[in-house]
């Protein structure tokens, strides 16, 4: 039995919490929040710089290929300070694109810019309200030339380089690679509910636009990007639900009421238990979630689905506790609480919300089950 | 990360494996949804098959050799129940015995002593069981009132202890009892080993509220107990008790019941309004939930072996397994019995997989009481792993005999 990180990258999430305190402390996720600047760039070079960026990527396209588990550990981490970089938007989905589906000519080309940084890319999947469905892709490429609204997509503000889904001439669904500095792209910052990570509606109107090699999956796809990211995804939910775990007791121990700490009130101690018991499952899932990506194993679908849900839900209760156990102070725009009640939200509806990875788990299992 | 053996764990599971599959037969497809209730018969099955286990080597794995154990890992423990768990054999009676009692006795009783006791236990021949809780003391176990007092070479015990599993055929029982009420709770007591035969010992079956009765109550009238069977110092009771329920944690398994596989199983032979209850919105949310703390715990678990495979020590992550299963446990028997509609209430065996869920409602609220109630494990978690101070204790500083008593 060997369900834990090795030893290599337990160093590396040791070094990454070291780096991200001293470079990503509050007030650098607070300077975008405040809409400072999109994203933090000087961080995002740091990043880069170290190869966080690259660590998928195969060293023959400029990468470093250290793998998933290195990946997931870093996710972890990302999440607990909140980093305000596009990184999921630009390694868990357009690096995994380009490596699941581009065409030679696309890998040679982008994966080198991913890999250093130059280069940051998103992946345009919404179109307005609603769960990832086929039925919602409206936009459409005809003659190389893309046309549609995506709303939102995250990073489109500062991506250089969209992943977009979208139907072809047949109507079929597929993956395009469009460059969002040329013309036929508008772009319209969209005030979100933790806007220290940047979202943008994109108008394609007629924009190049050329197809990676979906090789007829479509649809599936599009699912398969989706379960990879959920696993990442939620390591960045568990790390975040950790760091709140981590505020609200230390905070619990230091303030006084009634004569003692409020750490020794029960009511606080069983809130704080209960945080400890969901985020504890949802890292178990989590690790499961590291396991399946790393080896690509047929139970991915379902682990990420469930690492996806337990991760969800044991972020927001680890948010909104952490704001009560905080009591008035908590609801505070000086106290840091609500960056990570903001955040636990944002990352619990990207890549579609609760209802759509309970519906996929369940399905998983029965698929599972009727096998 | 992988979930393989090492070689060494490969070796022992393969010898675990080999030895069931020589004695035992493996089980079948779907759940026997058997009643959980022991009688004589079962009593003499389970021992039967715990002698075969002993002889074999696989009863004591961690104890020491010179005690008839096989002088082997925690993990080896655990790869062995893992391979048990798919063969049909008796419920066993014995976790009392081989997993408290006598590490009990390793620690605190002379080498001879132990081993007079050790073999039986090991072998199913003599019964233990644990006389600590009281009618007034349950979780602040450390109120507890039975009294001992010194009379020569033995002492006089008189009071009353409760939820005994398997009293009335135990042939030895663990006994916590005040010897001292002048001083503060925890100084005041000590602990013995008590011959179950003992004059002066009435055993009565308490009755649950689902009607069955796995546990007794225990009254001590005027009962002698040698100053031999004393383990510890006089007063040292508190401390010999917690090294018991030390090992507690070793011999807790998943509950039994009603889990994720046998609600799973009802949604998606049910119809509800004219479709699979599995397609229904409120089912699959539920289902998900109850998904996420099964599989869930199974992942810590393997977390655990983990680090008990390289040697370490299981992280705080191995704490929590009660405090998850308990409740899940009393969810879905309630749910399963929801998903039948008005004929939900109806128990027998005309009740889907023999009133499985029905039964478990009854039984389930026992589940997140005994050994440590959903609250005391809340406060586990708070204290020993997050670090947060304990409760104040207003009794912790006076006599036994000043503290106030309520009518209960």
């Amino acid at each position: 039995m060997n369900f834990d990180f090795s030893d290599d990258v337990k160093v590396m999430r040791e070094e990454a919490a070291r780096f991200l305190r001293d470079r990503s402390p509050p007030g650098i996720v607070r300077r975008v929040l405040d809409g400072a600047a999109p994203y933090d760039s000087a961080l995002w070079a740091s990043i880069a710089e170290m190869g966080w960026t690259a660590v998928t990527i195969p060293e023959e396209f400029g990468g470093i290929g250290l793998g998933w588990e290195a990946l997931c550990v870093l996710a972890e981490q990302l999440g607990a300070s909140l980093a305000p970089v596009p990184f999921s938007s630009s390694v868990y989905l357009a690096t995994e694109a380009i490596l699941a589906a581009g065409t030679d000519a696309q890998r040679r080309e982008l994966l080198p810019l991913l890999a250093t940084g130059e280069a940051i890319g998103t992946f345009a999947l919404a179109e307005g309200i609603g769960d990832p469905a086929p039925a919602m892709i409206k936009a459409e490429v005809r003659g190389g030339r893309l046309f549609g609204v995506k709303s939102p997509v995250p990073d489109g503000g500062v991506a250089t380089d969209a992943i977009v889904v979208a139907r072809n001439e047949a109507g079929e669904i597929g993956l395009f690679r469009v460059a969002l500095a040329g013309s036929g792209v508008t772009r319209k910052p969209l005030p979100m509910i933790d806007p220290s990570r940047n979202h943008a509606a994109i108008r394609f109107d007629g924009a190049a636009a050329e197809p990676l090699d979906t090789a007829g999956q479509g649809w599936a796809l599009v699912e398969r990007l989706l379960d990879r990211a959920a696993i990442l995804i939620a390591f960045e939910q568990v790390g975040g639900a950790q760091a709140c775990l981590d505020m609200a007791r230390l905070y619990s121990q230091e303030r006084y009421a009634f004569g003692r700490s409020i750490a020794s009130f029960q009511a606080i101690k069983h809130k704080l238990a209960d945080m400890f018991v969901a985020i504890e499952l949802a890292r178990a899932h989590a690790y499961y979630g590291a396991w399946a990506i790393a080896n690509d194993t047929p139970e991915l679908p379902l682990a990420a689905a469930a690492a996806r849900v337990a991760a969800t839900d044991a972020y927001a209760l680890a948010a909104k506790e952490n704001i009560q156990t905080h009591g008035g102070m908590g609801f505070t725009w000086e106290m840091d609480c609500h960056l990570y009640y903001r955040r636990a939200k944002l990352l619990a509806l990207t890549l579609g919300g609760p209802l759509y990875w309970k519906n996929r788990l369940v399905a998983q299992l029965d698929l599972a089950d009727a096998e | 990360m992988d979930f393989d053996d090492t070689p060494e764990e490969a070796a022992f599971r393969a010898e675990a494996r080999a030895f069931l599959d020589a004695n035992t037969v493996r089980k079948t497809g779907r759940r026997a949804f058997q009643s959980l209730l022991l009688d004589t018969a079962a009593i003499d099955r389970a021992k039967a098959w715990q002698a075969i286990k002993a002889d074999a080597g696989f009863a004591g794995i961690t104890w020491p050799t010179r005690y008839g154990g096989r002088g082997g890992t925690p993990l080896q423990q655990v790869i062995y129940n893992q391979e048990e768990e798919n063969y049909v054999v008796p419920r066993g009676v014995f976790n009392q015995g081989v997993g408290l009692a006598i590490p009990t006795l390793m620690t605190y009783a002379a080498p001879e002593v132990t081993e007079r006791y050790a073999r039986p236990a090991l072998r199913g021949d003599q019964i233990w069981c644990q006389l600590f809780s009281e009618p007034s003391a349950g979780s602040d176990l450390a109120s507890l009132r039975t009294r001992a007092e010194r009379d020569g070479d033995d002492w006089v015990v008189n009071g009353q202890k409760i939820w005994t599993s398997n009293a009335h055929f135990s042939d030895l029982g663990m006994l916590v009892v005040r010897t001292d009420p002048d001083v503060p709770k925890h100084a005041g007591l000590t602990f013995f080993f008590i011959d179950m035969k003992s004059p002066g010992i009435d055993i009565r079956p308490l009755k649950q509220i689902s009607g069955a009765s796995n546990f007794n109550e225990v009254f001590f009238t005027d009962v002698r107990v040698p100053d031999s069977q004393r383990l510890g110092a006089v007063g040292q009771g508190w401390k010999v008790a917690m090294t018991t329920l030390a090992n507690e944690r070793y011999t807790i398994g998943e509950s039994e019941g009603p889990d994720f596989e046998d609600i799973f199983a009802l949604v998606r032979e049910l119809e509800l309004n004219g479709r699979p209850a599995i397609q229904h919105e409120m089912v699959r949310d539920r289902l998900v939930d109850w998904y996420i703390k099964r599989q869930g715990l199974k992942l810590i678990r393997a977390r655990t072996l983990t680090a008990l495979s390289r040697g370490n020590a299981p992280g705080p992550e191995s704490s929590i397994g009660k405090l998850i299963s308990a409740p899940k446990l009393q969810d879905i028997a309630s749910f399963g019995m929801d998903l039948q509609g008005m004929a939900g209430a109806v128990m027998g065996e005309d009740a889907p997989m023999n009133a499985w869920f029905q039964n478990a409602l009854l039984y389930a609220p026992g589940k997140r009481i005994a050994g440590g109630t959903d609250e005391i494990m809340r406060n586990i978690v708070a204290e020993r792993v997050l670090g947060l101070p304990g409760d104040v204790r207003v009794d912790k500083d006076i006599p036994f005999n000043q503290v106030p008593t309520g009518r209960r």
